[in-house]
């Protein structure tokens, strides 16, 4: 396929998979919100998830597919990049692009890697199997969700894991929500700077209120 | 002035260099770097020592033949400037001064601070033209252009072919050049009728090259000595979606 031969097509393919998990991590974090309306709120929201399979194994295929997309393609472009660029300068000096920009290759390895754990940990539910969910119902029968997230969440190794994680993501999301717009073609004299800039802010945004929750939990304010 | 510079020597393509040091003293602060450049080899040839390989023609800022990364910086710390147009009055007496050549893979030492470009050359031959019947002038204003149009296809076609964006791109990549010679034309009716396979070939052609790819680090648009924007980038970016529809 000449897209996914072209430079050009596979950045656009880069750019596509990337918004489209954007987009799922940004509805994760309001599903999360229901984490604040205590327990009955969120395994009422968990087991609403769970009602309708065919959907969510629906949307599961499609983002494994973004996921695969972006990592085969995020390592493939990285391997190209470094070959047509062999030799350094004595002096390495930037004038614009950032720390960010520079590594996202480790951030979305490191992300990954995160992605791996946060399923086990949370959605197959094998890194703590005493207080998993599954087999912890909670007084109506649903999936005590919430008491398997407070629990995790009281560990320190736990919430310095998923709060690093969030650093991570919004380093990686710092450079690549402005990246998006460029590679899809969206950007012109004005809404560049609004790319740039409204890309950190979502960046921060995204970053501060999933770290939150590991937050909030360790430090008791969500009892 | 006087200065302490350390420079690449390699003697020819695929040959071992590395950084020398020389001094360059009673330097005029009104020379362009070039001159200052003309000066240390001048004391070269008379102590019977092979000069500085360095590209230079026009001098006045237009051709993008001169190529030196001057303390890490395509054409060096002013911007929108070339190397022939950057004057030493904007270094210090005592200051010690790198020069390296382009760094690309696409881009391979030719001997000292000389690379060879070509592969700009290529990708420009690949698309970079529009096919027009020749024979008698057409009238002007035949063809009307919104004004905008016009200046935006001008400011892309400002771009030298100097290669900078590609010495400064961390991934090697000659984007902003390639998207800067497609914005040009497709900006203009003239060269709508051939941008969807423009757009294709000239990108095909920077791959074959092996230049990298854009990864919108921007570090292109920091060095250009024309002031090329990378919005030309995003302009490409869209012409090559529209060229897949």
């Amino acid at each position: 396929m000449y897209l996914l031969r072209s430079q050009v097509g596979r950045k656009i393919v880069m750019a596509v998979s990337g918004f489209s998990m954007l987009a799922f991590v940004v509805v994760h974090l309001l599903g999360n919100t229901s984490m604040y309306g205590g327990p009955g709120s969120m395994n009422a929201y968990a087991s609403a998830l769970h009602r309708f399979p065919l959907l969510i194994w629906l949307f599961r295929l499609i983002l494994m597919v973004m996921f695969y997309l972006h990592v085969f393609y995020g390592i493939a472009l990285k391997l190209e990049n470094r070959d047509a660029k062999p030799e350094p300068y004595v002096v390495e000096k930037y004038k614009q692009s950032t720390f960010a920009g520079r590594n996202m290759i480790w951030t979305g390895l490191l992300i990954g890697a995160f992605v791996v754990y946060h399923l086990l940990h949370f959605t197959f539910q094998v890194t703590n199997p005493q207080i998993s969910a599954g087999s912890h119902p909670d007084a109506m029968g649903r999936p005590d969700v919430f008491m398997m997230v407070m629990l995790s969440f009281r560990k320190l190794a736990i919430s310095a894991v998923y709060i690093s994680a969030m650093i991570v993501l919004g380093l990686h999301l710092s450079h690549s929500i402005q990246s998006g717009f460029q590679t899809v073609g969206l950007n012109n004299d004005r809404s560049f700077p609004i790319a740039i800039k409204g890309g950190m802010v979502v960046a921060i945004l995204i970053t501060l209120g999933f770290a939150a929750f590991p937050i909030v939990i360790f430090t008791g304010i969500l009892r | 002035m006087d200065l302490t510079l350390y420079v690449w020597r390699q003697s020819g393509p695929d040959k071992p260099g590395r950084l020398e040091e020389y001094k360059a003293n009673g330097i005029s602060p009104d020379m362009s770097f070039l001159e200052m450049l003309d000066v240390v080899n001048q004391d070269l040839i008379r102590a019977g020592e092979e000069p500085i390989a360095f590209d230079h023609d026009c001098r006045e800022g237009i051709c993008g033949t001169c190529s030196q990364v001057i303390n890490g910086i395509p054409h060096g710390p002013v911007e929108k400037t070339t190397v022939c147009q950057l004057h030493m009055r904007h270094f210090k007496s005592g200051d010690t001064i790198y020069i390296e050549p382009w760094r690309a893979r696409a881009f391979p030492v030719m001997k000292d601070l000389i690379v060879d470009r070509s592969a700009l050359d290529r990708i420009m031959q690949a698309g970079g033209y529009v096919s027009v019947h020749t024979g008698g002038v057409p009238d002007a204003n035949a063809v009307l252009i919104p004004k905008d149009d016009a200046d935006a296809s001008m400011d892309a076609a400002e771009c030298i072919g100097c290669g900078a964006c590609v010495a400064a791109c961390p991934n090697g990549s000659a984007m902003l050049f390639t998207a800067a010679k497609v914005a040009h034309l497709a900006k203009l009716p003239q060269g709508r009728v051939e941008a969807a396979r423009r757009v294709c070939v000239m990108t095909e052609a920077m791959m074959q090259e092996g230049f990298g790819s854009c990864s919108n680090h921007y570090e292109c648009q920091a060095v250009c000595p024309k002031g090329i924007k990378v919005q030309f980038i995003a302009k490409l970016n869209r012409e090559f979606m529209k060229s897949r529809m």
